[in-house]
């Protein structure tokens, strides 16, 4: 059932680095990261390597297998052929710090940009009342692991540096939508349109739509399905809604007036 | 002198699971400048693992649960070994604790009448269970994080400064307490990114950091587990209580080997699933022990009925505490009734609609699929005893979490003793993480504000033998006993986690348990020669040799209590004691380091480096004993206690 298998494993840090190889012992049932760690117990004691629950739920382990954002804990080696080289890389799109383990303070720096949830002033603990049918559209969001890996394949950043002052990324539109689809959130009492300040702040609109974030999530959560492209319909809405229109264009005259 | 990045705050927090970020809210809540120190990202803790929900009597689903009823199913639980008032602080106070979780955005599974919804567990007389599917504990994690996050964007507002209140240390790892004249001064600690060495000043500090599961082989905890905080306490000089008692969660997963250990929730048995040996028995109604045979179902029919009328039916067997669970699958397989790996089978594909199992239980059928190849909703699961939760920990006050013998420190959550007794049930532990994490973050800042300019200091030789101890490993092929040859951290690793799984596991025996101390000394000595390669800069390497001293500690009290107690009660089953006794019941084991003023090169590690004293808890308050019926306290308490 063992076999003997080939990895090229990227080690290095922000000054650079190279795929190393190695042939490592690999059993049957085994993933990914259980080949990184025997390669840490056996022959590279330092390799760097983040991880915690090892069965998915964590969101800690995540780098590019042949070229593919994964989860190392949940990619088994029987999808491979015996005979393949398996790769693994770090994730690309953040800073390396060594090995396999990026700079991923972006998603926290974001994570903190996002409007919190505003609770309903009116309501006390214990009196919230909510259909589950209500809320299963952001608890599907809320199943969100934060493994960033749809953050790390989404192309608005992947290439382009530049756009990450103005793009969220979609793990954090997401919570956006969660938000605005949360049964009980107050924000608009507060004066806080979630959709236009996703569009104007946090850049909605860069997204056109490839679904590679939802292609990689682990959590098979419909990123642009259910989240995107729901909040981009909302967004336009207020944007081109006629009385909308017609309630900015008065003010905007009162104003000049 | 050694030089290190230093900090101030008025209150540390150890850890970033539900206990610490739950304090750390608290603390930051009463105006204190908190610190929370997380060895993994912010939002990666062990929590996240929880699956099945979190206990409170909120009532939602049958009416007649309230805190009496809570507070009884947990004394009985822990087979009465439970710090009383503990459990009693616990079950009054879940229920504001979930209630709160929703203000700040949680979004719980909810009833026809759109209340939290409640379900089944082990245990619970009623269906008690806050939970979202099975990642209850992502759901708790996610909203105390953003619930941070929120306490941020209120400081930017009013400082322009996210962390001008609140601030998490990720990725670092505390090493050592510092102290000045019996109270707290501070925590050294490394950043694992870059290892360079801080120093946070902080008159409190709160540990936070859960359980001890890494010591064992076969174990759902994840590598932070290694007791960290546990030892931070004995190496400060608290002391940890019932340490003899480490719960094995009854269903791990078996197979394939690489995923050995990791948790099956236990809602699959509260939604119907049920065990079954290679024969097709259901085995469980052949394990009722004595004190609970009259609150569990004798037969199929009784039992399957009690999912539609509870009122008229009792419990199924599957239900009953995990200890009473564990033991049972552990005597089948033994008897040669196990499944091909090892394990029994855990089936709810014939209990309940295909539909119906991938809504409840979600991850659980993502999991087996993924992993193991296996369809739950068409065919049932192999699973076996895995190394899960560690009822011992240090000794606080249950209403301020101090912890005994060293102002300014608390603690919170698993790393706490005394709730639980000598079995956790499930669910108990978020809303132990709740309820205690708000009461430690409140009483470290009432502290930490008495104590107004009078703040002990940090003695700069302290600062120098914590960065000698954790700069050891680098250094080890130069004072190695092994002929002068580093020992692979791993390689100890691996001889602890079987040392502790043979020898101090599920089933307990002496001459194995006195085995396990000798080894546990040999590798103490061999672990002062774990040596690393390479350089400061995120290097797992080292922060296991650093890890390993933690582990070797909270191994050494668990052997050390384990053989003390010559009974068997909850987590802690002994072959040659196979009785309950009453006379053990309101004893505590406490452990204590031998020399905690030895510094880290003055101790001699062939020793043992564990003193064992024996202490009687307070008795139980008489309203709370009167919450039972006099038959049942007979078979926990002696008779003296009754009578007086």
């Amino acid at each position: 059932m063992s076999y003997t298998g080939r990895f090229k494993v990227w080690r290095g840090d922000a000054g650079g680095g190279e795929l190393q190889d190695f042939e490592v012992e690999v059993n049957e049932g085994e993933v990914v990261l259980d080949i990184i760690h025997r390669l840490q117990a056996t022959q590279a004691h330092d390799l760097a390597v983040r991880w915690n629950c090892k069965a998915g739920k964590c969101g800690s382990c995540s780098a590019e297998i042949n070229g593919r954002p994964r989860l190392m804990c949940m990619t088994r080696m029987s999808v491979f052929d015996e005979s393949e080289t398996v790769t693994v890389t770090p994730m690309r799109t953040f800073p390396v710090v060594r090995d396999l383990v990026t700079d991923v303070s972006f998603n926290y720096t974001k994570a903190r940009e996002i409007p919190s949830f505003v609770p309903p002033p009116r309501l006390g603990p214990g009196e919230y009342r909510m259909q589950q049918e209500d809320v299963e559209r952001s608890q599907e969001f809320r199943k969100c692991i934060e493994c960033f890996l749809c953050q790390n394949v989404c192309h608005v950043v992947r290439d382009h540096e530049e756009n990450k002052t103005a793009f969220a990324g979609p793990r954090f539109l997401m919570r956006m939508a969660e938000l605005d689809m949360h049964p009980l959130d107050a924000a608009e009492e507060t004066g806080l349109d979630r959709k236009t300040t996703a569009q104007d702040e946090h850049g909605l609109g860069y997204c056109n739509i490839t679904k590679c974030c939802t292609e990689v999530c682990p959590e098979h959560i419909k990123i642009t399905d259910n989240a995107l492209i729901p909040l981009k319909e909302r967004a336009a809405d207020r944007k081109y809604d006629p009385l909308v229109w017609l309630g900015s264009v008065i003010r905007r005259r009162g104003a000049i007036d | 002198m050694t030089q290190v990045e230093r900090h101030s705050y008025d209150v540390v927090v150890v850890g970033a699971g539900g206990a610490g970020l739950r304090a750390a809210i608290e603390a930051r809540s009463q105006g204190m400048r908190t610190a929370v120190i997380c060895k993994s990202l912010f939002g990666k803790a062990h929590t996240v693992m929880a699956e099945g929900g979190i206990a409170a009597s909120m009532g939602n689903v049958n009416e007649n649960d309230n805190w009496q009823v809570h507070f009884r199913d947990t004394m009985r639980g822990g087979k009465f070994l439970n710090q009383w008032r503990m459990a009693e602080l616990h079950a009054k106070e879940a229920p504001d604790r979930v209630w709160e979780l929703e203000t700040w955005g949680a979004l719980f599974d909810r009833t026809k009448d759109g209340k939290i919804s409640q379900r089944n567990f082990g245990g619970h007389e009623y269906p008690r269970l806050a939970h979202v599917g099975d990642r209850t504990g992502l759901e708790l994690i996610r909203t105390l994080q953003q619930k941070i996050v929120s306490l941020q964007q209120e400081d930017k507002k009013e400082f322009g400064d996210y962390e001008a209140r609140i601030k998490v240390f990720q990725e670092c790892t505390v090493t050592r307490v510092l102290k000045e004249d019996g109270r707290v001064a501070g925590i050294f600690g490394y950043v694992r990114e870059s290892g360079r060495f801080f120093v946070i000043e902080a008159p409190s500090v709160v540990l936070a950091t859960g359980g001890i599961g890494k010591s064992f082989k076969v174990t759902s905890n994840s590598w932070e587990y290694t007791g960290d905080g546990h030892a931070l306490a004995l190496l400060a000089g608290a002391p940890l209580i019932n340490m003899e008692f480490v719960q094995f969660h009854p269903t791990g997963m078996v197979w394939p080997p690489s995923v050995k250990g990791i948790l099956v929730t236990e809602s699959v048995r509260g939604d119907g699933g049920v065990l079954r040996n290679s024969d097709g028995k259901r085995f469980m109604f052949d394990y009722i022990p004595d004190v609970f045979k009259e609150k569990y179902a004798q037969d199929e029919a009784e039992a399957d009925g009690w999912y539609t009328a509870p009122d008229t039916h009792r419990r199924p067997p599957e239900l009953l505490p995990r200890d009473e669970v564990a033991r049972a699958i552990n005597a089948e397989v033994k008897a040669g009734r196990g499944s091909p790996h090892g394990g029994v089978f855990l089936d709810v594909s014939t209990r309940l609609p295909a539909e119906e199992i991938k809504r409840r239980l979600p991850s659980m059928h993502h999991q087996f699929k993924e992993l193991a190849d296996v369809d739950i909703t068409a065919e049932p699961m192999e699973v076996g005893p895995t190394c899960h939760y560690v009822m011992g920990g240090v000794d606080v006050d249950p209403d301020t979490a101090a912890a005994t013998g060293v102002l300014g420190l608390f603690a919170a959550g698993e790393v706490a003793g005394g709730m639980h007794g000598s079995n956790r049930l499930g669910g108990n532990s978020l809303s132990d993480l709740l309820v205690f994490g708000r009461r430690a973050g409140l009483h470290a800042a009432t502290y930490a504000a008495d104590l107004g300019g009078s703040r002990p200091r940090i003695a700069e030789e302290q600062i120098d033998n914590a960065a000698a101890e954790a700069l050891r490993p680098f250094s080890a092929e130069d004072t190695g006993t092994v002929g002068g040859r580093a020992e692979n951290p791993y390689a100890l690793h691996q001889e602890l986690q079987q040392t502790m799984n043979d020898l101090v596991g599920i089933i307990r025996r002496a001459g194995e348990m006195e085995e396990a101390l000798r080894r546990l000394a040999d590798l103490r000595v061999r672990s002062r020669a774990a040596g690393v390669e390479g350089h400061r800069q995120f290097n797992p390497g080292w922060h296991l040799a650093i890890d390993l001293r933690n582990m070797l500690l909270v191994s050494e009290c668990v052997a050390r209590a384990a053989l003390e107690r010559t009974e068997s009660r909850g987590g802690h089953t002994r072959d040659d004691y196979p009785e309950m006794d009453r006379q053990w019941r309101k004893s505590n084991l406490v452990c204590e380091l031998a020399d905690y003023r030895g510094g880290p090169a003055g101790q001699d590690p062939a020793m043992g480096q564990i003193k064992l004293t024996r202490s009687d808890m307070p008795p139980i308050r008489a309203d709370l004993l009167a919450l039972f019926e006099k038959d049942e306290l007979l078979k926990y308490l002696t008779d003296e206690e009754l009578s007086a």
